[in-house]
């Protein structure tokens, strides 16, 4: 093992490393500046236990409703050998879909391992690449290195090869409706198909295949209008998967953060966890509220210690960077004189804050 | 957002309560506003599971859909909401008003009032255009038959999420939005999104600060949400029980639905009518009414051609989009500059950006005489005295913040001081008018932000559509598979 596997592992507490699926790999791109995200996450640190151990538990709860929707819909659009989704492909998106085969790759009870159910998709698809022939391949098993770690995927996906490229299709249950869809749903399936299309990439080169073998366009499958038709759109996730790969990058570069960290540092149940989370810096912005498992731990901390950030990145801007609630008051109010830098942003906040005095003195 | 937002969110922050950015209402707020709070059933587009909804707060109406998987349950919900906001719509009309003619001579008139709907937040809006997408196709005779009431609340349900995307209509508006236009809190804009979190900050209960009180409103069980989203918790523990009750029958299930809803519901409605409190409690900012009066317009002729008309399109025919741009630029430059004329507070903003300037008048030439051209105009000149960081070139046009008809234009600028002289507003004779022209000691403002600057945009007739547009658009008439369109 490596200094910097080492460490990771101790920094887990003994804890197996958590697994990743594409919603959190996906996720790993939202806040890349935080360092406690990035040594959590390269450490595989389960980030909810943590949370909830601190008394900060993450708010991702699902509604029963809508997984049965999802379910039901997935169900459906996978019917009989995909027969409904190779329609839409045929008339939808005028492709020639030849004759197709279908292969399910999920285990059907049996206990096997995930290196071996890893083996079986690498064997299919190496056989695919090599015939050219089109086929369907559902819940593959992919595997994507995070930080040094292998972390194995089971996406929802199907795997389709067509003309001898394959394409992630991914099986969404969220309305597109005369065409449009929200935007934030959609952004976060672009994500997230990013993951697949780049752990498929991974795969297909390392079967001595080009990367390109695997397309950057995504069939992303909803249902259509306020019915459980689905409809098919194309998704061009190239800029998520840039993204992405910086990101993977980036955590790789972990041990520097190491580096800075205490020797004996552990994220392991106990009472100093709390101590050992904020021993790592963190960097909140609202955003995390719907993406890191951590955001009502930090957010409470980012509170405490009166950061800008807190407000939104929108405000930290407006501050000209400054960082602390108490020191762009007390530059506002000229009770603290700037340092160079500063002098600017000072300048800006007198002026506001006079003109708020003059308004609001001038209304009473 | 701006330094002048960023500092009040600074302010509120330091205070624990929210602080003001506007001294005055920005909109119209209706004697007997319908308040709407709907939920819908999780996972689905826009299947209507509850609403709570009414002109007053002491008596609230509440529709639910027992199964709103079962498409009758569904329909029928539908016309009970029908009723209510189509009986809303025709007891806001007030009276008819007699307008001159028009240029070419048609009778025009103009409803003394409007309805106005409130909804909680834009997920609120989003929602009721959605209900209005998936209702206003349906055909109230033949297989797919729907009470009469149905389509109609789809198109005007469309409307209303039309208007409420044409800046400064206050025809359907979001409670959090509109009480964001008037406080800054010490939370950011995704908490702000939590009315029971914003109203906590701007008006916290007894013996709380705006922190506590938010904190408490981002307990799902002391405050459900908002909706239209439940609580997934409530959904899973609660309402998944009472519905699979309602599927076999069991006794007093309906009555045990409509309990558990009405208590997710009921601590918005209050909010919602805390909010109207609020709101009500400033002054009416001085062009809120001229801004009513374009929603009246809107109103009347939506109102007069509704019978005549057909369900709106699925998407706007390019011509239509265009225009349709074109005006919402053109209505949010007027909204903000009226705004800022009707509240200093506002105004600071152009302040701060340089674009407006205030100050006190240090020297002035009142009866100051231009006799360079064949006839002498009155050109009165005065040295306004500013901190502000002007950034208006000479020769820049500016009016009173006070009174905008009293118009000037920037001579030249000094430090800490920019000297005017005044071209209008100040009456038709060599001298002015007496109290038109700012005497020395007095403050000004003026701003180089003019209400209605914008040209009337010229766009080709629907008829004249340019091919590279799709040419002519015929009017969007709904075909059999929309009326049978599924709605599952
Ligand atoms: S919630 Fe905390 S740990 Fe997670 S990304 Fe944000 S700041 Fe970093």
């Amino acid at each position: 093992m490596t200094d910097t596997a080492l460490a990771l592992e101790r920094l887990r507490g003994g804890a197996p490393p958590r697994n990743h699926d594409a919603r959190t790999i996906a996720a790993l791109t939202a806040n890349p500046g935080c360092a406690r995200r990035g040594v959590m996450d390269a450490a595989g640190v389960d980030k909810d236990a943590v949370a909830r151990a601190l008394g900060f538990p993450a708010q991702f709860g699902q509604s029963q409703f809508a997984i049965t929707r999802g379910n039901a819909f997935e169900a459906k659009v996978k019917a009989d050998g995909c027969a409904e989704l190779l329609t839409l492909l045929r008339d939808r998106l005028g492709l020639t879909v030849p004759e197709v085969s279908y292969a399910d790759l999920e285990v059907v009870g049996g206990n096997e391992g995930r290196e071996l159910r890893y083996t079986r998709t690498r064997r299919l698809l190496a056989r695919a690449l090599e015939s050219g022939e089109g086929t369907l391949f559902d819940h593959p098993l992919l595997r994507l290195d995070i930080a040094g770690q292998p972390a194995y995927l089971e996406p929802d996906v199907i795997a389709f090869q067509l003309g001898g490229r394959f394409h992630v299709i991914e099986i969404k249950s969220f309305a597109v409706i005369d065409g449009q869809a929200e935007p934030d749903q959609v952004a976060a399936a672009a994500r997230q198909s990013a993951v697949y299309v780049l752990a498929l990439r991974r795969l297909v080169t390392e079967l001595g295949a080009p990367a390109d073998r695997v397309s950057h366009e995504v069939f992303l499958v909803c249902p259509e209008n306020f019915s459980n038709r689905p409809t098919a759109s194309l998704l061009d996730v190239r800029p998520q998967l840039a993204v992405l790969e910086r990101q993977l990058a980036r955590l790789t570069r972990v041990d520097r953060i190491l580096e800075t960290l205490p020797d004996d540092l552990t994220f392991a149940p106990g009472e100093a966890l709390a101590d050992a989370v904020r021993a790592v810096e963190a960097r909140y912005a609202p955003e995390c509220m719907s993406t890191c498992e951590m955001a009502f731990f930090c957010r409470d901390e980012a509170r405490a210690c009166g950061s800008t950030g807190a407000l939104g990145r929108s405000v930290r801007d407006d501050l000209g960077g400054v960082e602390s609630i108490g020191t762009a008051l007390a530059l506002a109010d000229g009770t603290m004189e700037p340092t160079p830098d500063l002098a600017e942003t000072a300048a800006q906040l007198r002026l506001a804050a006079r003109l708020r005095r003059e308004a609001l003195d001038g209304a009473a | 957002m701006s330094a002048l937002t960023s500092l009040a969110q600074l302010q509120a922050v330091a205070t624990g309560r929210a602080q003001p950015i506007a001294t005055v209402r920005h909109c119209h707020l209706a004697e007997a506003p319908l308040v709407m709070v709907p939920l819908k059933l999780a996972g689905e587009a826009a299947a209507p599971l509850a609403m709570m909804l009414g002109t007053r707060p002491s008596d609230p109406t509440l529709l639910v859909v027992p199964q709103p998987r079962n498409r009758d349950l569904r329909f029928a919900f539908a016309a009970d909401l029908a009723k209510v906001v189509l009986d809303h719509i025709e007891a806001s009309r007030g009276s008819v008003e007699q307008l001159p003619p028009g240029r070419d001579g048609e009778e025009r008139t103009r409803y003394s009032d409007a309805p106005q709907l409130l909804v909680p937040n834009r997920g609120g809006v989003a929602f009721l255009r959605l209900l209005g997408r998936s209702t206003r196709f349906r055909r109230t005779e033949g297989p797919y038959a729907v009470d009469a009431a149905v389509p109609a609340l789809g198109r005007w349900l469309t409307w209303f999420g039309e208007r409420h995307d044409h800046p400064g209509s206050s025809l359907l508006l979001a409670m959090t939005e509109v009480l964001r236009l008037h406080w800054a809190t010490g939370q950011s804009a995704v908490e702000d999104g939590n009315l029971a979190a914003l109203l906590g900050w701007i008006d916290p209960p007894e013996g709380m600060d705006g922190p506590a009180a938010a904190a408490r409103a981002e307990d799902p069980v002391v405050c459900p949400p908002a909706g239209p989203a439940t609580d997934p918790t409530f959904d899973n523990e609660v309402l998944a029980p009472a519905m699979a009750a309602y599927q076999q029958n069991a006794p007093q299930a309906e009555e045990k639905i409509r309990a558990a809803l009405e208590s997710q519901l009921a601590p918005t409605w209050e909010l919602m009518w805390r909010g109207v409190r609020l709101l009500r409690a400033l002054p009416e900012g001085a062009s809120v009414p001229a801004r009513w009066e374009r929603d009246r317009d809107a109103f009347t002729h939506f109102h007069q051609t509704f019978g005549e008309g057909y369900p709106q399109a699925r998407r706007d025919p390019p011509v239509r989009a265009a225009r349709r741009l074109h005006e919402l630029e053109r209505a949010q430059e007027s909204y903000e500059a009226q705004r800022a004329f009707d509240d200093p507070l506002v105004m600071a903003e152009h302040r701060l950006a340089g674009e407006a300037f205030g100050g006190v008048v240090t020297e002035c030439d009142p009866t100051r005489l231009d006799e360079t051209g064949k006839r002498p105009r009155l050109r009165p000149r005065l040295w306004v005295r500013t901190e502000d960081p002007v950034r208006l070139e000479p020769g820049t046009t500016v009016c009173s913040a006070d009174r905008p008809a009293l118009k000037g234009r920037v001579v030249k600028l000094a430090e800490g001081a920019v000297l005017l002289e005044l071209t209008g507003g100040m009456g038709r004779r060599l001298t002015p008018e007496p109290g038109t022209v700012p005497q020395v000691g007095d403050r000004v403002c003026f701003t180089s932000r003019v209400a209605d600057s914008w040209g009337v945009a010229r766009f080709p007739d629907r008829e004249e559509t340019p091919w590279t547009h799709g040419g002519p658009t015929e009017d969007y008439v709904p075909t059999d598979e929309d009326a049978a369109e599924e709605w599952s």
